[in-house]
């Protein structure tokens, strides 16, 4: 019993140590962005690797998911003769929810994941201290540009996701079960709202780039810098973002559209 | 003795005071104390494990000490502001054990990234000083190489180029000889040596390979269980009358330091009688 409650209270303390850890670092990586301004080519390297690298899983899944969702949605809204409304579902889907959150999903794995592992064996090669050595802050040349590339990437990638996702959906609503082109064009432009559905959208997403790069970065910078330690921050990372992304979007969703 | 001569003449590059270190609830320093003299090569050895790559994170503020001081220049290391903790690292290079190149760039790169981070000089001005620098390390024909391409002699040479480049006046050796064939070895004793001497700088060595390090200290401190067990010149070393020192420079497998790793009565354990 005495056991269990050390064991307990040990963990308890470690977990909130990690956790001021990872503010004070989002702390510094926050005081370390406005140097950005004068070294942007930092930042474009990083949005290549994060961003353009990331874009062929996020399109080629945005565009089955669109197609699924005008297949399912058909035939529910067939039964009520309304399958004309299937440009606003697929549309409302994806803008609200979707998007941002299988794009977090997505991003985590496939960005996040490479950010931890990168960072991780930069720290276990010791390069980040040769470059401490060099007077060379780290956190203004490694973190801070693969940070903001990230909160820069996830929202423009969210928005190809949607939109891609929707042509998906015209793909098999119109070209393949005959829904009229018209139709779905016109009552999507008519029922999703710019402010109400896009921004919040967009918010979503730019809340995601933010937990997970955060998540990715101190995950990497934080491991033990030993090819079992970078393993399991890397695996760390895709679980505890796809967590975060998944358990915010709750509370963003509650927030935003039920209020 | 030569330790208190030096440590009272008082211009000692690196001034090491009463320095405690704890890691996790190991203590790896407990007042440890030691002079660094300005010019020549200072060596710092002892058995892995006592903490000799620590105390040069220490000596470079990579670390923070629980308790003790650092002196670089007469400046406390460990209190300056970020800021001017930077500007004292510039004074000083450091080479790490794995080289630690930055592994995008080129070989070249790698030796002008410092330039190009703190100066803004011209490109040219950058490649002639880059290029003399690979010279004098025997690389300047590997300039396009990447650091995976690099035999790890070649990586460490490629990284004290770039440790030289801003012109240190100090420079930290983190086991130089380590996993060197013979002739890397050789190659890297005498680069140490002729660097030493041609550039005037104050070079710390921390190693445990013996007979090398000792071939080109002209001063040396052994360093166990957090303390300094002994200093002086290699002849002093190599004549001393400490029985750790002696089982430490002749390698001897038995004797102050245990072959056995501390653990209960031989015959109790076997018999299952050990308590645990």
């Amino acid at each position: 019993m005495l056991d269990f409650l050390q064991n307990l209270g040990r963990r308890g303390l470690a977990f909130f140590e990690r956790l001021g850890r990872g503010h004070m670092f989002l702390l510094r990586i926050l005081g370390s962005l406005g140097q950005l301004i004068i070294r942007p080519w930092l930042v474009i390297q990083q949005l290549y690797s994060v961003g353009v690298l990331t874009l062929m899983i996020i399109l080629v899944s945005g565009l089955f998911v669109g197609m699924v969702l005008a297949l399912q949605g058909y035939n529910t809204l067939v039964g009520f003769n309304a399958e004309e409304s299937l440009g606003v579902v697929v549309a409302l889907t994806l803008v609200r929810e979707l998007g941002p959150v299988v794009t977090g999903l997505l991003f985590a794995g496939r960005a996040g994941s490479a950010l931890t592992a990168e960072i991780g064996l930069m720290k276990a090669t010791e390069q980040l201290s040769g470059l401490e050595m060099m007077a060379v802050d780290p956190f203004k040349r490694v973190l801070a540009p693969r940070f903001l590339a990230g909160m820069i990437a996830l929202p423009l990638l969210a928005a190809m996701f949607s939109a891609i996702g929707i042509y998906g959906g015209y793909l098999v609503g119109v070209e393949l079960l005959g829904v009229d082109g018209g139709a779905f064009w016109s009552q999507m432009q008519a029922s999703v709202d710019f402010s109400n559905d896009i921004i919040n959208g967009v918010i979503k997403s730019v809340v995601f780039g933010f937990i997970v790069t955060w998540i990715a970065i101190f995950e990497g910078y934080d491991c033990i810098p030993t090819s079992e330690g970078v393993s399991r921050a890397t695996t760390r990372t895709v679980v505890n973002a796809s967590l975060a992304v998944l358990g915010i979007d709750f509370l963003l969703t509650a927030l935003m559209f039920n209020v | 003795m030569t330790a208190t001569d030096i440590s009272t003449k008082g211009d000692a590059l690196v001034q090491i005071r009463d320095l405690h270190f704890v890691r996790g609830t190991r203590k790896i320093f407990k007042g440890i104390s030691l002079d660094i003299p300005r010019g020549g090569i200072c060596a710092i050895m002892g058995p892995s494990g006592t903490g000799k790559t620590t105390l040069l994170k220490l000596i470079g503020a990579q670390l923070k000490p629980s308790q003790g001081q650092v002196l670089f220049d007469g400046k406390d290391i460990h209190k300056l502001s970020r800021k001017g903790l930077y500007e004292q690292r510039k004074r000083m290079g450091m080479l790490f054990q794995s080289g630690a190149l930055l592994t995008d760039l080129s070989v070249f790169d790698n030796v002008a990234y410092p330039l190009r981070e703190h100066t803004s000089l011209p490109e040219k001005l950058i490649r002639h000083l880059v290029l003399t620098r690979l010279h004098a390390v025997g690389l300047r024909g590997a300039r396009d190489l990447m650091p995976s391409e690099l035999s790890g002699g070649m990586a460490r040479r490629a990284a004290l180029a770039r440790a030289l480049i801003l012109d240190p006046m100090m420079i930290m050796y983190d086991e130089p000889f380590t996993g060197q064939d013979p002739i890397s070895m050789g190659v890297l004793i005498e680069l140490l040596h002729t660097v030493n001497d041609s550039l005037g700088l104050t070079s710390i060595i921390v190693s445990h390979d013996v007979q090398e390090t000792l071939s080109i200290a002209d001063y040396v401190h052994i360093v166990s269980d957090g303390v300094v067990v002994e200093s002086g010149t290699p002849d002093e070393i190599r004549a001393s009358e400490s029985e750790w020192t002696r089982q430490f420079i002749q390698g001897l497998p038995d004797g102050p330091v245990p072959f056995q790793y501390p653990a209960p009565d031989y015959a109790t354990d076997l018999y299952g009688r050990g308590g645990a």
